[in-house]
């Protein structure tokens, strides 16, 4: 009997993954409307339960992958990939004036160069906080405040240890789980309310899986502004990295 | 048809994506620079202009609008699988690097917002001049 729901599953993994989503959601939107009156937005609760659920994964598994390293919930691990996600930001673009993004267009280009630089100096600064002197140490951990991925490629080009490499991928981890959550709970004060502004969001913050759902849960008509600066983020910090910032760094200690 | 829109989608995504690989190897990084960005990009230029309305509007415009909705659902998936366990093991130095990044960040945004709202304006002063 177990073997046999077990194939279903299996076989249907994608299938099984929009119902358990959907449920979900529908669920996140009944504890909006019925413990916060709406205060909450529904998708903020659906992205953290999906975050605690996902460390429950971790935690029973020991994968990397949270909720879809379970067997029976393998599906959502290609919902929620890399090729579904990138296809679903693209379709918000649909129905984006040309004329909006050309408003923050120099602005959104500032954001991603300052944004990279930032993030990049706080995280090598709390290195050297903790006592680290090695350039090497703090360009791989400033790195990974980068982005998650910007991490372990700096770290690996300039030969970093494996140690380093996964305190700068978890730093990273810290980075974009802080903005899914902390987004919502921060927009208005940041005054994060139009398409240039949230530009200018998802070029600082930069890590696309961080905006993407901290966008969705203020404001989903800011999504595509957002993503669009954001995509471009870990790849300049894939390419200051290991070159000028790590130079930076070896400058100075 | 529903699927021309899906189509089209399609073609701006790999194309965007083929552009991001390009530019990564230019630059002789191993990464995707900015492809989502660029078929984000093309979506939008496709959807305002005129040659590409058969594939962006009535029925074919049901096919992208689908995706745009299931964004939601799709970033609730993203968040189940990512690795908050690693996130919570990496110690206190990962924490306090990660959060301290966030708040910068979130403090520069109404700054950098700023630049651009000024040059706007100033343009729009120059239009009117």
């Amino acid at each position: 009997m177990i073997d046999l729901i077990e194939s279903v599953f299996l076989r249907n993994s994608l299938v099984v993954a929009f119902a358990v989503i959907g449920v979900t959601i529908w669920f996140s939107y009944f504890l909006a409307d019925k413990l916060t009156a709406g205060r909450l937005h529904g998708s903020a609760i659906a992205i953290a339960l999906g975050l605690l659920a996902a460390y429950w994964g971790g935690t029973v598994t020991g994968g990397s992958k949270g909720v879809a390293d379970i067997t029976l919930l393998g599906g959502i691990g290609l919902m929620g990939g890399g090729m579904l996600r990138d296809f679903a930001i693209v379709s918000t673009a649909f129905g984006v004036h040309l004329s909006e993004l050309k408003k923050a267009g120099l602005a959104g280009v500032v954001s991603i160069f300052a944004g990279v630089i930032v993030s990049f100096v706080v995280g090598a600064a709390v290195a050297v906080a903790f006592g680290y002197t090695d350039p090497i140490a703090i360009t791989t951990i400033g790195a990974g405040a980068v982005t998650y991925i910007v991490g372990p490629v700096t770290g690996e080009a300039i030969g970093a240890s494996g140690e380093m490499i996964t305190l700068s991928v978890a730093a990273g981890l810290v980075k974009s789980i802080l903005v899914m959550i902390g987004t919502p709970l921060v927009a208005r004060s940041i005054g994060l309310n139009n398409p240039q502004s949230a530009m200018v969001f998802g070029g600082l913050m930069g890590t696309t899986s961080g905006v993407a759902a901290g966008l969705a849960a203020t404001d989903p008509k800011l999504v595509p502004y957002g993503a669009m600066t954001a995509t471009f983020y870990t790849g300049v910090g894939c390419l200051l990295g290991p070159s000028v910032l790590f130079f930076a760094v070896s400058a100075l200690f | 048809m529903i699927i021309y829109g899906v189509a089209l989608l399609s073609t701006c995504l790999v194309i965007g994506m083929l552009i991001g690989q390009v530019i990564g190897a230019a630059l002789g990084i191993d990464a995707n620079v900015g492809g989502v960005g660029i078929a984000m990009l093309l979506l939008v230029l496709a959807s305002n202009s005129v040659r590409f309305r058969p594939l962006s509007s009535g029925a074919a415009a049901q096919g992208i609008a689908f995706w745009s909705a299931m964004y939601i659902p799709i970033v609730v998936a993203m968040a189940a699988q990512q690795n908050v366990a690693a996130a919570a093991s990496g110690g206190l130095l990962a924490l306090v690097a990660g959060v301290a990044a966030v708040v910068v960040s979130f403090l520069l945004v109404p700054v950098i917002s700023r630049i651009g709202n000024s040059e706007a304006a100033s343009e729009q002063r120059g239009d009117a001049q």
